[in-house]
């Protein structure tokens, strides 16, 4: 009895100081949103079945350790020395161990069943209505639509200062894009994806796709969203340093709306082809490429070569100080319009306008005492994009 | 009674009766004295002691880690390291729980154990088995070593997949490709030792199917060991190639393919996962039925279940790569393979449970740790097997539910069973009884505290928080902070199982008698308690 007394005292002792440790936690708790404890339903027939095949597996389990942990249990209760249970003698019964190898194999086929079912539905990616290039990067996503011009990068919005405890965090903290992938719901969009530099994987929960982007190989995918609605996910594959600020957005519009939408954008990658051209016969100011430069620097550089230009030793290189930035400009257009093979630095040629080439190398060459006093303007960068 | 015993025997009895003299100074000199005693041993339990301290301090390490993870991800928002830090706190906790606490750990429980187990007066290659020790801590400080290096240590994850570890990693991949194969070279010295004691020096009488479970348990992990680790080496190999000497095994642009290393990983990997439990399995098969006081039920099933899930574990490799784009039908064809695993490990569980009925129980620490084992291993095992359902795996995979499924398995389920070995055979190796007052408050603090780490973690991964993230969306801040607490919370209770072994070190507590545990039964409880330092010099007679 004194030993019973002393263990509840024990498990008592030992549960209130976790219990006062988390009341603390609790009192500055950030966020009131504690009530996501399950699978999400979805908004595709695809990621209800899913839900509802880890529902039904879910309860299989949870009745498989019912009974289990009830024998045990009943066993701990009632067969203890300390109640004058005496040894019984056996220790095998051919029926009995029989009969517990075959009936889990009866569930077991009984899971495997619809479990195959779905898994063929969701990889039949055959007959789409459109299809979506997806391309990871380190650390953003690229979208291009297979039948239109339309394609841009996708890169986290949330400000550095969130991240850092400088600002209050947003609703969507880290799961949000400045701009989106845009798809038309009740169609069936095929996904293809693939990756730049390592693997990435795509992720949307509420559309239950996750596939991997491998680089030099591409996947397929599918979705056919119901609900027109904002669906929000992440890369789930650690990819490097920013793995986890690399979050994916999809807009399900109307198709209606979603046509409005793709002529919209039509026109706007007609107009930046005008501008581009229109650009490469002008010469822009030292302080407009400088201030587009920087902006276009934390957006694009800063994850890598940090804010400060001094990179990460042994990592990524520092721009401030570094031979090539002060001295060789073709080398330094190259390397940022083509990437260098073997390495993080990737072809940013596809990624940025001439006029931000320009700005941000106008921008590497005079920041951080770097002040080469050198002025890049867009058809220099045009020329080293052509050869010349 | 094998062939190699009969031959190995009478020289060994001859050379007792011709040297007697000698022999028995030998034997009154006991364990020589110093630092050296350590350095040069050939003795299996002193072995088997550095392989457990080793482990031991290596979970310290790791779990310091984990304390690091822990901390940063106590709220959302980047506070105490910068990601790329992190990566490597994640990285390099795994590497070090894995290689450097959990194996080890079994390998030095095999050292002291197998050789009483099965009436052997050592392991029979005796030089090898310092050699395969004293190269762990080289192997270690050089990974712990390449954290300080510029660039810092490998931030690639502890599965590090190309071509993160190769084009895109720095430099130190090379110390963590030299670590792994010196883990490696360990692990296979440690397996042949295992298998050839376990084949030629069992007592006459110690027939296959009379073996001790634990003694079987590994007698199979050795042979994965021995099938598995080669292909690791060859991976980190085609890494360091990659990296340093141009090939291109894992970049498409030279005509290789990044998934190929998943491939070539996980075929390592998976038998990997049961050379990290097999042990287990016969660590609570050796405790339960003591503390029933009934025999092992289904000893032969048992025995059969540990193989075939060995043979298993060969053929499900890829279904820790779903999401990789592999061909529908491979698909279905592993996923069907590993639902088939968990027959096997069924019949082990309802095996426990059916030697608890109808048993005399008493619940010691060992006892308590076996028990704890059971349900929370068995908790992993059926998460493990929603796993194994392709379609939803596609959600699961790379969250936090696949962190909570094998941290159930591996903490609850591996290191739980070695704190019940250890608990279990401490009075054995030290004659005395520990303390038995912090081993309860050990037992209880680390129960709680576990589960109130892990077990939130299946929410959020349904939530749809992704694993090895250094912040998260606001959502999951909650139960963060709970996983949080319960995790400082578990590494500070291991601090009271530290202060246990050292005081059972120090020869503290009540004397013990050779049986320890009424209703233990086996070789190993009828030599005298503390073991001496040679036992069973003339083999026993088993009956």
């Amino acid at each position: 009895m004194k030993k019973l007394v002393s263990n509840a005292l024990m498990v008592w002792g030992a549960m209130s100081v976790v219990t006062a440790t988390s009341a603390l936690a609790q009192t500055h708790s950030t966020s009131e949103r504690a009530g996501e404890l399950n699978l999400r339903q979805g908004v595709t027939d695809i990621s209800g079945q899913v839900y509802d095949l880890h529902m039904l597996m879910f309860s299989i389990c949870v009745a498989i350790a019912v009974v289990v942990f009830g024998a045990m249990f009943y066993s701990i209760l009632k067969h203890r020395k300390s109640k004058g249970a005496k040894p019984a003698h056996f220790h095998e019964n051919v029926k009995v161990e029989i009969a517990w190898t075959v009936i889990p194999f009866l569930i077991l086929i009984f899971m495997a069943v619809p479990a195959a079912q779905t898994l063929i539905a969701m990889e039949d990616t055959s007959k789409p209505d459109m299809t979506v290039l997806v391309t990871g990067s380190q650390w953003k996503w690229h979208y291009q639509y297979m039948d239109s011009d339309v394609s841009f990068y996708s890169v986290m919005a949330t400000q550095r200062e969130q991240i850092e405890n400088k600002f209050d965090k947003g609703e969507n903290y880290l799961l949000e894009v400045d701009r989106p992938l845009v798809i038309p719901t009740n169609q069936k969009v095929r996904f293809l994806i693939t990756s730049d530099d390592v693997i990435h994987s795509w992720w949307v929960p509420d559309f239950a796709v996750k596939k991997d982007a491998n680089p030099g190989f591409i996947n397929e995918a599918w979705t056919k969203v119901n609900e027109p609605g904002i669906y929000r996910g992440q890369c789930a594959e650690l990819c490097g340093k920013d793995h986890g600020f690399m979050p994916v957005v999809v807009i399900a519009k109307t198709p209606d709306e979603y046509k409005t939408w793709m002529t919209e954008q039509e026109a706007i990658v007609k107009q930046a082809k005008e501008e581009e051209a229109r650009l490469l016969a002008m010469s822009m100011s030292k302080e407009e490429l400088m201030a587009v430069g920087e902006k276009v620097y934390n957006s694009t550089c800063a994850a890598c070569h940090m804010p400060t230009g001094q990179g990460l030793p042994g990592v990524f290189p520092a721009l401030k100080g570094s031979a090539m930035v002060l001295n060789d400009k073709q080398a330094h257009i190259d390397i940022v319009l083509n990437g260098k093979s073997g390495t993080a630095m990737q072809a940013f040629g596809k990624m940025l306008s001439l006029k931000e080439v320009a700005a941000v190398v106008t921008y590497e060459r005079n920041a951080w005492g770097n002040n080469t006093g050198d002025v890049i303007q867009p058809k220099d960068v045009n020329a080293v994009a052509n050869g010349n | 009674m094998t062939k190699a015993t009969e031959t190995l025997m009478p020289e060994h009895t001859a050379a007792h009766d011709n040297l007697s003299h000698e022999h028995d100074d030998h034997e009154h000199h006991g364990a020589p004295k110093g630092l050296m005693r350590w350095v040069l041993t050939t003795n299996h339990k002193d072995i088997g002691t550095l392989y457990l301290w080793f482990a031991f301090i290596m979970f310290l390490v790791g779990g310091a880690m984990a304390m690091v993870i822990r901390a940063e991800l106590f709220q959302p928002g980047l506070q105490i390291v910068d990601p790329n830090f992190f990566n490597q706190m994640t990285t390099v906790h795994g590497l070090i729980m894995v290689f450097g606490a959990v194996m080890p750990a079994f390998t030095g429980l095999a050292n002291w154990l197998i050789p009483m187990m099965i009436g052997a007066p050592d392991m029979a290659l005796p030089r090898m088995n310092n050699w395969s020790f004293w190269i762990l801590p080289f192997a270690f400080s050089m990974l712990l070593g390449s954290l300080f290096m510029e660039g810092g240590g490998p931030a690639f994850g502890w599965t590090f997949y190309a071509p993160l570890s190769t084009t895109y990693s720095s430099d130190s991949t090379a110390l963590f490709v030299f670590s792994v194969h010196i883990m490696g070279i360990s692990s296979i010295m440690g397996a042949i030792n295992v298998i050839v004691t376990i084949f030629n020096m069992r007592a006459p009488g110690m027939t296959w199917m009379k073996m001790p479970l634990f003694v079987w348990t590994w007698l199979i992990t050795a042979f994965l060991l021995i099938a598995v680790m080669p292909v690791l080496a060859g991976a980190v190999t085609m890494v360091l190639t990659d990296k340093f000497f141009g090939t291109s095994f894992f970049d498409a642009a030279g005509g290789g393919d990044p998934v190929m290393f998943q491939h070539i990983f996980w075929f390592f990997g998976h038998p990997e996962v049961y050379i990290m439990i097999l042990p287990a399995f016969g660590i609570i098969s050796q405790i339960v039925p003591t503390f029933a006081r009934k025999r092992l039920f289904g000893y032969a099933s048992m025995v059969y279940a540990t193989a075939s899930i060995a043979l298993l574990s060969f053929i499900v490799w890829a279904h820790h790569m779903f999401t990789t784009g592999m061909p529908v039908f491979a698909e279905m064809f592993f996923m069907f393979a590993t639902m088939l695993i968990s027959v096997p490990t069924g019949v082990k569980v309802f095996n426990w449970v059916a030697t608890m009925w109808r048993g005399s129980m008493t619940f010691e620490i060992p006892m308590l740790f076996a028990l704890a084992f059971i349900v929370l291993f068995t908790i992993g095992g059926l998460s493990g097997l929603m796993l194994a359902i392709t379609p939803v795996d596609f959600q699961y995979h790379d969250t936090y539910f696949v962190v909570a499924h094998f941290h159930y398995v591996l903490v609850t389920g591996a290191v739980f069973s070695i704190m019940a070995a250890v608990y279990y055979w401490l009075p054995k190796w030290t004659g005395k009884m520990f303390n038995i007052t912090l081993a309860k408050w050990h037992f209880w603090c680390s129960l709680i505290s576990v589960n109130v780490l892990f077990f939130p973690m299946h929410f959020v991964g349904l939530a749809g928080m992704p694993r090895r993230i250094p912040d998260y969306s606001l959502q999951f801040a909650d139960y963060n902070q709970w996983i949080s607490i319960g995790g400082f919370a578990f590494g500070l209770s291991q601090l009271i199982f530290l202060v246990l072994v050292i005081k059972a070190c120090r020869k503290e507590g009540e004397p013990v008698t050779s049986q320890v545990w009424e209703g233990a039964e086996g070789l190993e409880w009828e030599i005298p308690s503390p073991a001496p330092y040679h036992t069973f010099e003339t083999p026993p007679k088993v009956k």
